[in-house]
């Protein structure tokens, strides 16, 4: 296990920002071209997650989280997805530029990994375990054998918390629970040690008390490895718990980032404010349950302005017509909003 | 699974038995065999003669339950017009039909599969309408036209094939062509659309997201998973080939079970019809059950529900 990591453990609390981050992701646009036309659910995003950091990417359905973690591993759906500007770095080299050949070879799952939203459909029905486990390990020549492609896949089955993997190699996936599946997924995803992990929604098809294990379960991992965690949810609950960072997005840009802490304490924009107010408290005897009014907009007809204007309650005529930059508000933290640039934070959402 | 095994092979004993009486009653209806054998002048006695003789005096309800009989004990009488034990000229002929639909079930799936899985990752290319076209002949024409169009075409005027009989493997290739070519579409057609869908799931996006070349992500893990609905497809047009290669036989002279049923009907040669379609029967019912045996060899959640 130990030749599995070649970083050296870093304390989780340690401040990050003296080294470079592991993946860089600058000004990313994603097209989908359909019938009716294309489609920009990822529409200029940045972000950057250091070494053995967790960013949460939080936002509603559709708000193009999964699409920024499809992008990042140019997986997009073919034909008519395709990654029409920025650049996705990992480790200094851009994603965007290379082969698709050099891609499967040299990066994914070797470097970067992902783990998909639904564990159930994750794994190949007519395959052992022990076969897709292993599958990561033979195509990069990380296992010469068969023999060693075995082993070295219970071990990345031991570190996912499998009990007995040995035994467990020869099973196949409908034998598992729905929350082992996810293990066995998250197994394929770490078992060449990469640097970066994707996480989209990993949890949300699991059982609450299952999710938290499996939360509990990647943070380990982390401090085990130092692997850098982009973990994609609807659940500012879950990304309290797990993130460092957290970045908000809204019809396919980020409106607002910065340190987990801060987003919590300070949100800065509108958008961030409803969904937190969007939870409900324990112990709070407290009116209804709050809401958010409207609609995202529609990825055909997005609002020339701030596109979270028309369910904005502070929304003015600057809003509608422009789309607003981000103001800077310390420490990393960073929202793009009018109010923010003109007179400070808005009073209320 | 035995269980299931169990359940399968009594359902086809059921098949078996209906298809027998079918065909037992209908061959009787066709007409009275003893007036082709003897001379139009053959004296009444003569005739009765020979009825009792053939057991063709009883009732067919009669008739039916004595060939029964005989035919658990293996004894499927003797054929009027060969004369010789009909068990002895099915195991003779059956060989032969074998080999032809298995040569003829190869040859559908080597163009079929390749077909479907390409076409599948390309869809909408030059290769996907190629595919599609040539499928689609083999569909258009009856199987004796596309016979005869290979006899005309490889042994008349290139001479490059024999143009009937069975004596060397070559002369296996165009009856194979001419019964195999035509389920090429619907299977290639099956496979594609399983492709399709299997291609674009979950756990195939995750095998690319870790790297496995995409060669292999193709043929290995999704056409695994699309191969059970082309098995079952399969299946069933082998099992109609065993039966009914009755034309393609006739075409090529191919000595099969098919060619000889069709001669023993014109000479209302009752037992080897009967013989030869029950065997027919059987077979189907044995193909049947290899399908569904191996359902569980491609698909483990099958294996395991049983």
């Amino acid at each position: 296990m130990t030749e599995m990591s070649p970083m050296d453990h870093a304390p989780a609390d340690q401040s990050r920002t003296d080294q470079p981050p592991v993946l860089d992701v600058r000004h990313l646009v994603t097209e989908l071209r359909l019938r009716r036309g294309a489609l920009r659910p990822v529409d200029g995003v940045s972000f950057r997650v250091g070494r053995g950091e967790t960013l949460g990417i939080v936002g509603e359905s559709g708000s193009g989280k999964s699409m920024t973690c499809l992008s990042l591993l140019r997986l997009l759906p073919r034909p008519g997805g395709r990654i029409a500007a920025g650049e996705v770095l990992v480790a200094g080299t851009d994603l965007t530029k290379l082969s698709e050949k050099e891609l499967a070879r040299d990066w994914r799952g070797r470097r970067i990994s992902m783990v998909t939203q639904d564990p159930m459909s994750s794994l190949n029905p007519v395959y052992t375990v022990g076969d897709q486990v292993g599958a990561p390990l033979r195509y990069h020549g990380l296992a010469h054998s068969r023999a060693e492609a075995r082993a070295r896949a219970a071990d990345a089955l031991g570190r996912v918390r499998i009990p007995s993997p040995e035994a467990r190699l020869d099973d196949f996936p409908h034998q598992f629970s729905g929350g082992m599946r996810q293990r066995v997924v998250s197994a394929m995803a770490i078992a060449c040690a990469p640097e970066v992990m994707i996480a989209d929604e990993p949890t949300s098809s699991l059982d609450v008390t299952i999710q938290v294990k499996m939360m509990d379960l990647y943070k380990q991992i982390q401090e085990e490895t130092g692997v850098a965690i982009v973990l994609i949810t609807h659940d500012m609950g879950v990304a309290a718990s797990i993130c460092d960072r957290i970045a908000v997005m809204y019809a396919g840009r980020i409106v607002e980032q910065g340190p987990a802490r801060e987003i919590f304490r300070n949100p800065a924009h509108p958008y961030t404010r409803a969904l937190l107010n969007a939870i409900p408290k324990l112990g709070e005897k407290s009116k209804r349950l709050y809401a958010l009014g409207g609609q995202p907009p529609s990825l055909l007809d997005m609002p020339g302005g701030c596109r979270f204007a028309p369910r904005c309650t502070l929304a003015d005529a600057k809003c509608l017509a422009a789309y607003p930059g981000d103001s800077d508000l310390g420490s990393g933290h960073r929202a793009a909003c009018w109010r923010l640039s003109e007179e400070g934070a808005p009073d209320a959402a | 699974m035995t269980q299931f095994v169990l359940r399968r092979v009594l359902q086809g004993l059921f098949s078996i038995l209906g298809a027998s009486l079918i065909i037992f009653v209908i061959t009787r209806l066709s007409g009275d065999p003893v007036v082709l054998m003897l001379p139009p002048e053959a004296p009444e006695a003569l005739v009765q003669q020979m009825r009792e003789r053939l057991g063709l005096h009883l009732p067919v309800w009669q008739q039916y339950l004595v060939f029964l009989g005989d035919a658990l004990t293996g004894d499927f009488g003797t054929s009027y017009r060969w004369d010789m034990p009909v068990r002895d000229l099915i195991f003779e002929r059956l060989p032969a039909t074998i080999y032809l639909a298995s040569a003829a079930l190869a040859f559908s799936l080597v163009l079929s599969i390749p077909f479907g899985v390409i076409s599948a990752v390309r869809r909408g290319s030059w290769f996907d309408r190629f595919a599609k076209t040539v499928a689609m002949l083999g569909q258009a024409m009856p199987n004796f036209w596309v016979g005869l169009l290979l006899i005309l075409v490889f042994s008349i005027h290139l001479e490059w094939m024999p143009a009937f009989g069975a004596d060397t493997p070559a002369h296996v290739i165009m009856p194979a062509i001419a019964l195999g070519w035509y389920p090429v579409a619907a299977q290639t057609r099956i496979v594609r659309s399983a492709m399709l869908d299997v291609l674009e799931s979950d756990y195939i996006r995750m095998g690319r997201s870790v790297g496995v070349p995409e060669g292999v992500l193709v043929w290995k893990y999704a056409f695994r998973n699309a191969a059970v609905p082309l098995v079952t497809m399969m299946g069933v047009y082998f099992a109609s080939m065993l039966g009914g290669a009755f034309v393609v036989e006739v075409v090529f002279a191919w000595p099969g079970l098919g060619r000889t049923v069709v001669e023993a009907l014109f000479a209302r040669d009752f037992p080897v019809v009967q013989a030869g379609v029950l065997f027919a029967a059987i077979m189907f019912v044995i193909a049947n059950l290899l399908v569904d045996l191996s359902y569980g060899l491609i698909d483990p959640r099958i294996r395991h529900d049983r």
